[in-house]
């Protein structure tokens, strides 16, 4: 791990040359451009374009924030499936500075970030796991210093802001209601630098890596959608690219998630699943080296890629059903037929005073 | 506000908005009918027609004889767009789950392909009918701007779902929140339009049946 690390000659290295350091062979690591051309839409012959740039590519200065987080982003980025050529990847840019894998600890620590800042001012990536809180400056402090400033200090010299997880990408947890803290995203407070949110409770390893590897082989950002998602990875609904889609189109639906259906794998629409409103990459690139994900394990999505997921009525509730408590419709019926009585009321005496002042007449009254 | 915030915004207060509206605009117009009442008819009954009420909710769905091929395009396109709206909103899936959640009661639906067929046979007719209200002479004059209100009030909700299904001109979850708006503005508007016939439909025809019955006309 580089961090903190003073080493120049390794950082210089190119990353073809850590891969051999960290005995990944040239097979491997193209097979490993190829998996990231696929992944990414590209062409076949982009893996060798891929293979060509990361292997001249020099490691990259990260500068890693967490702020009011769980630090499930970087379990999932670190340990999911190691050792494997993702994590090297991630072992392989200039981590400077990251709370939880950093061997240092207090002033040396603040340190490393601040020589990294410096170092690589207006070149670094700058990796933000966590919403920033703006109710009070201290709910969540690093060093004693706000996440709102470091943020705001941190920001000026990076090349672009990786927001990492549904609390940087678009407040996650934190800002559930009633949020309490006033959590906001990353994207919220920084305006004047590239910001590309990778959410996700936690995001796929594997679109975080691709991510950073699109970087260093194009030198830029990938494309993204309306929420600064990556297209290539957030472009289709899970429920698009779900195995269980045809049970869905034929109406085979678990009921419950131990019933005949359930065991059979028929969709979990009815039981919560959020995968029609989900945009990732789950079903496709899949979960612990492409093991399997929620719903081939029998779970509906939660949609824990989305904005304000935790709000979405409840990880059970059926997407068709309704948010919150209907019964208050139940006061327009009542108003209705309240009224309408009172219309019938009014109707009624308009009668009664029609016969009332109803005057019979005699063909004798017609001469007058 | 993003996608997701208005497909919460669609999904709670705006369900509840709607349905509040409706239920107080159809209690209100069916006391207001109801009260409303008659004058006594005091002269004895031509006929004895018992259940000509009944009958003529009945007759009255079907065709008059001829008028299949005098107006083809009223009738057939009138059958296939009530018929597909019933299809699309009752036996599809997602809509009985909603359902089941607000009236506690399902029913089997249709596989989603079928619906889908008849969504786009829905759509056609209902094309078709505008086209022949617009290109029709007598039709044009008879036509009042609540006339094309009520079409695209029905319209839209069955277009939006259309498209948020195929995944056509917006992301899904835009679309599925506009779907949404779209058949609460309908729903809102239900009592207060010529839509009311989804509620008052058989009760004016029974009504119309029986007392023409009485008066021995055969309706």
């Amino acid at each position: 791990m580089a961090v903190g690390q003073q080493d120049s000659t390794r950082v210089r290295a190119s990353i073809a040359a850590e891969l051999r350091r960290h005995g990944i062979g040239r097979r491997e690591f193209l097979t490993f451009c190829a998996s990231l051309a696929a992944m990414m839409a590209l062409p076949a012959e982009a893996a060798q374009q891929i293979a060509a740039a990361l292997g001249k590519a020099r490691r990259p200065s990260v500068i890693w924030l967490s702020f009011q987080e769980c630090t499930g982003c970087t379990e999932s980025l670190t340990r999911s499936h190691s050792p494997s050529i993702e994590s090297l990847i991630f072992d392989l840019i200039s981590l400077d500075y990251h709370h939880t894998l950093q061997a240092a600890a207090g002033e040396a620590a603040e340190q490393a970030r601040e020589a990294a800042m410096k170092e690589a001012a207006g070149k670094y990536l700058l990796v933000v796991d966590g919403s920033v809180p703006l109710g009070d400056a201290g709910f969540s402090t690093i060093a004693g210093i706000a996440n709102r400033d470091m943020l705001h200090e941190a920001v000026q010299g990076a090349a672009a802001v990786i927001a990492v997880g549904s609390c940087a990408a678009f407040g996650g947890l934190p800002a559930a209601q009633p949020n309490p803290t006033g959590a906001v995203s990353v994207g919220d407070l920084v305006k004047d630098k590239p910001v590309v949110n990778i959410p996700g409770c936690p995001p796929i390893p594997v679109v975080m890596t691709g991510v950073i590897a699109h970087y260093l082989v194009f030198g830029s950002l990938p494309e993204l959608d309306a929420l600064g998602r990556p297209k290539m990875f957030y472009g289709e609904t899970i429920h698009d690219r779900c195995y269980r889609r045809p049970f869905y189109d034929q109406g085979k639906f678990a009921e419950s998630f131990d019933d005949e259906g359930a065991r059979r794998g028929w969709c979990l629409f009815k039981l919560g699943c959020k995968g029609p409103v989900t945009y990732n990459a789950c079903a496709t690139t899949k979960w612990n080296g492409g093991v399997s994900f929620p719903i081939q394990s029998g779970h509906g999505c939660i949609g824990c890629a989305e904005p304000r997921f935790w709000d979405m009525g409840g990880i059970y509730r059926p997407l068709p059903q309704p948010i919150g408590d209907m019964r208050g419709a139940a006061l327009g019926v009542a108003a209705g037929a309240a009224a309408g009585v009172a219309i019938a009321w009014h109707n009624r005496s308009r009668k009664q005073q029609a016969v009332a002042s109803h005057q019979t007449m005699k063909v004798g009254d017609l001469k007058k | 506000m993003n996608s997701g915030e208005l497909l919460l915004w669609a999904r709670g207060p705006g369900l509840m908005l709607a349905l509040a509206i409706l239920g107080f605009g159809i209690l209100l117009r069916l006391f207001e009918i109801f009260s409303l009442g008659r004058k006594a008819d005091l002269s004895p009954a031509r006929t004895d027609s018992p259940g000509s009420g009944w009958r003529t909710v009945l007759t009255r769905s079907l065709p008059p004889p001829g008028m299949l091929a005098r107006a083809p395009v009223t009738y057939y396109g009138g059958y296939v767009f009530h018929i597909g709206l019933f299809v699309t909103v009752f036996l599809y899936i997602p809509h009985i789950e909603l359902l089941r959640s607000l009236l506690g009661i399902s029913w089997p639906g249709l596989p989603t392909p079928m619906v889908d067929a008849v969504a786009v046979a829905t759509l056609a007719a209902m094309l078709a009918v505008l086209a022949s209200r617009i290109h029709d002479p007598v039709k044009r004059l008879l036509s009042t701007l609540q006339d094309y209100l009520v079409w695209l009030l029905t319209f839209l909700p069955l277009a939006t779902g259309y498209l948020a299904f195929h995944h056509m001109l917006l992301d899904y979850t835009w679309m599925l929140a506009l779907h949404l708006l779209a058949a609460e503005l309908l729903l809102a508007l239900i009592p207060f339009t010529k839509l009311f016939h989804v509620v008052s439909i058989f009760i004016s025809r029974w009504y119309t049946g029986s007392l023409f019955g009485r008066k021995g006309v055969a309706a």
